[in-house]
């Protein structure tokens, strides 16, 4: 009989195994009866970002409904790789109008129930960084100021990757993307540009505004369930990875996603009414290089010999978002584990 | 109840009798009376339970209508113009998802240049989208067209468009018989969606359909469009058993009987030609009026069975295709490709450019005298487009050309 140790810390996280969580901090996924809103048969690329992020956060919505959700969708992957028809993997009621309008048809959707008296059923509208930072950014802001009773859920890959990895504005500086690739004098997207969605969402004063990523899926939950607890504009910013369009191994998404936060380029924080309320602390900080060198978009900057500039322009963003929000206090974790660097990958999910 | 109403209020009236659900309201002359109507009545209690909700852009009017029809809510909203072209994925996006809703298109101009007033671009840009297109005469239409207009969308499960003239029917203050809650309620039933946002039975609505069926859904759309042409007169039928006066159905006549000229037209434009043609009657011409109610679905066998013994067809339109002609003409020509008669195709009342009987009695005489081009417009200043074609030759740096132009015109009129 083989002997296998006993990790505490499974992933090479610092997330515990949900065995040895009692059953009410376990996540809505291990629970066996999950609505599985999103369910299995779909056509998403393997270590798919975006159809873990969608499945985990409607599945949380359910959960805190009472199984009482309907969904909207933008164009994008979401849509086409969920409902290549006659299949669709939605086990809930779900609308695809078109590609900028989700937040619009999402009000639509909430007016018509709040007009019919069925307030217990509950909106979730749903789009890719494009859908929601670019095309769908007019409707979205509407729905944001006018305070609909909407759960606005982005999936942030960075990119246009429906239509073959094109620049949008949630795209990073430095990035190669089909429309700012990796050559002449500064290869990769620009610098200076782009949205920070999440801060544009506070400036209306909404009463919820949360990040999220798919490395931590108790945390994605658990902001679920807070908005699903709250009436009026909600916003749920997820970072999904997108092997195909960010060029890295499927099998380092969940991976990749947390060294988005714990580099601090992708801070996850929650704010309630405008004002920051929660941050997730990074637990064991790293250089952007760690990051940056795992994916296929950003290999001009160490290929073929490192872009210490362009590396250091990156680790100032990073530097930034830490110091603004207070992302790391700098001390030493004393509980970081002994054999926890990302030593046991096969285990993450 | 008979009383002296603006267009825009009595619209809004009609649409309140209805009971909708969900209102979406973005401002744009000169449909905006109708929304700021109805959203005093939502906001006051009088309109309930209904929802108004001030959306940023007409794209997202029309977005918010989507939701709310696939969620069972009964959705209104109105526009016009640049707002119209502004939600037009929308529009095209209800039509072929099949959900049934109803907006007023308050007949304007497309820019540029930028014009406010009435003309039928703005309708005719959406032609082919899969709304049915229907079109008042008057202000006592556009009330009664609305009231039709909910009941033959939710029968059909497709999106009804009521078109009526900006300004001259919206800003119009006329009689109008308004309807009682009990007529209209008796006329129309409450929504029952063929398609429902529903968590007892999920559905997903609004997948991608390949080559594989693409073909057949749009081919359903035509079929119900058709099924509509046989739906709007009984509609109208039924409506009038319950109102006691007429309205609707696929088209309007006005002596037409033998008449050797028959005049082709929708819209207002239609109470002048009355005017004109009792006046070239009283002066012996064979003359009548053939009006579209129903643009869309396009009543082709009403349109041959009426216009088949006639001599000449003179189409007059308020809109026309840039690098083609009469829109509204080439659809009568489709309709009369078996006939042998004379067909004039007639481009009059652009951008709110008033179609005055004197011009249309003179423009039908010479259609009697067969002196007419196959393709001409209602008092044009050639002359003004002359002088700009004139400039473009002459230099490659001519100015913008609408500018130029107005000049010109204004010189003229000083001159006079």
């Amino acid at each position: 009989m083989t002997f296998q140790p006993i990790k505490f810390y499974q992933t090479g996280s610092f997330a515990v195994g949900n065995r040895l969580l009692s059953e009410s901090l376990r996540t809505v996924q291990s629970d066996i009866a999950r609505s599985d809103s999103l369910t299995l048969g779909h056509r998403a690329c393997q270590g798919c970002g975006e159809a873990l992020g969608a499945r985990y956060a409607l599945d949380a919505a359910m959960h805190a409904t009472g199984n009482k959700v309907i969904a909207t969708n933008a164009t994008g992957c979401l849509e086409v790789f969920t409902t290549p028809y006659p299949e669709t993997s939605w086990q809930i009621p779900w609308l695809h109008s078109v590609f900028g309008n989700t937040a619009a048809v999402a009000t639509g959707m909430a007016a018509a129930l709040r007009a019919k008296g069925r307030e217990d059923i509950r909106v979730v509208a749903q789009a890719g960084d494009g859908g929601t930072e670019d095309i769908g950014f007019g409707c979205l802001s509407g729905m944001f100021e006018r305070n609909d009773d909407v759960l606005f859920i982005s999936y942030d890959n960075q990119a246009y990757m429906n239509t073959g990895v094109q620049r949008s504005g949630a795209t990073p500086p430095a990035a190669r993307t089909a429309t700012t690739e990796a050559v002449g004098a500064a290869p990769g997207n620009a610098f200076g540009q782009g949205k920070d969605l999440p801060r544009i969402a506070m400036a209306h004063e909404i009463p919820y505004v949360a990040t999220a990523t798919v490395s931590e899926l108790h945390d994605l939950e658990a902001k679920v369930e807070k908005a699903m607890s709250m009436r009026g504009a909600r916003y749920l910013h997820i970072l999904v990875p997108c092997p195909l369009g960010w060029g890295s191994e499927p099998s380092a998404t969940i991976r990749i996603a947390r060294m988005a936060k714990e580099t601090g380029l992708f801070p996850v924080f929650e704010a309630e009414n405008g004002e920051v309320t929660g941050v997730s602390k990074i637990r064991r900080k790293l250089p952007v290089e760690s990051y940056l060198s795992e994916q296929g978009r950003y290999s001009h900057l160490f290929k073929p010999t490192e872009n210490r500039e362009i590396l250091d322009k990156i680790q100032a963003i990073a530097d930034k978002n830490i110091r603004r929000y207070g992302l790391w206090d700098g001390e030493p974790d004393s509980r970081r584990p002994e054999n926890g660097d990302n030593q046991d990958r096969s285990m993450e999910q | 109840m008979l009383e002296q109403i603006e267009g825009s209020r009595a619209v809004a009236k009609s649409v309140a009798l209805c009971r909708p659900e969900v209102i979406c309201a973005y401002p744009i002359s000169p449909q905006t009376h109708i929304v700021e109507a109805l959203g005093v009545m939502v906001k006051s209690g009088a309109l309930s339970p209904c929802e108004f909700i001030n959306v940023e852009s007409e794209f997202a009017a029309m977005s918010v209508a989507i939701g709310a029809s696939a969620t069972g809510g009964r959705a209104y909203t109105a526009t016009a113009s640049q707002g119209l072209l502004f939600m037009i994925e929308a529009v095209y996006n209800a039509a072929g998802l099949g959900l049934p809703m109803v907006m007023t298109l308050a007949n304007r101009a497309i820019g540029a240049p930028i014009n406010i007033w009435n003309d039928h671009s703005d309708a005719m840009a959406v032609r082919d989208s899969g709304w049915i297109q229907l079109f008042a005469e008057t202000n006592q239409d556009a009330v009664d067209l609305h009231i039709q207009a909910f009941r033959l969308a939710e029968e059909i499960s497709l999106p009804v468009m009521v078109c009526m003239d900006g300004f001259i029917l919206t800003h119009a203050v006329e009689e109008v018989d308004t309807p009682t809650q009990e007529q209209v309620d008796a006329f129309l039933p409450p929504f029952e969606p063929r398609q429902l946002l529903d968590i007892e039975e999920p559905v997903s609505i609004g997948a991608m359909v390949g080559p594989e069926a693409f073909g057949e859904v749009r081919y359903l759309a035509h079929a119900k469009q058709l099924q509509a042409k046989e739906r709007i007169p009984a509609i109208a039928q039924e409506f009038e058993s319950i109102f006691g006066h007429s309205a609707g159905g696929l088209t309007s006549e006005y002596h037409l009987d033998n008449a050797e000229t028959v005049v082709v037209a929708m819209g207002s434009v239609l109470g002048t030609l009355k005017d004109a043609i009792d006046e070239l009657s009283a002066q012996g011409m064979s003359i009548g009026v053939l009006g579209i109610t129903t643009f869309r679905p396009f009543p082709l066998e009403r349109v041959y069975e009426k216009l088949s013994g006639a001599k000449r067809v003179v189409t007059i339109e308020k809109a026309f295709a840039v690098g083609m002609g009469g829109i509204l003409a080439t659809d009568v020509a489709t309709a009369l490709n078996r006939v042998q008669n004379d067909q004039y195709s007639v481009i009059a009342g652009l951008g709110g450019r008033p179609i005055t009987k004197a011009s249309l009695t003179e423009l039908l005489k010479r259609a009697a005298a067969s002196n007419l081009e196959p393709l001409s417009f209602l008092d044009l200043d050639h002359d003004v487009v002359n002088r700009e074609i004139a400039r473009m030759r002459e230099s490659k740096r001519s100015g913008p050309a609408a500018e130029n132009m107005l000049k010109d015109v204004q010189l003229k009129t000083f001159a006079q």
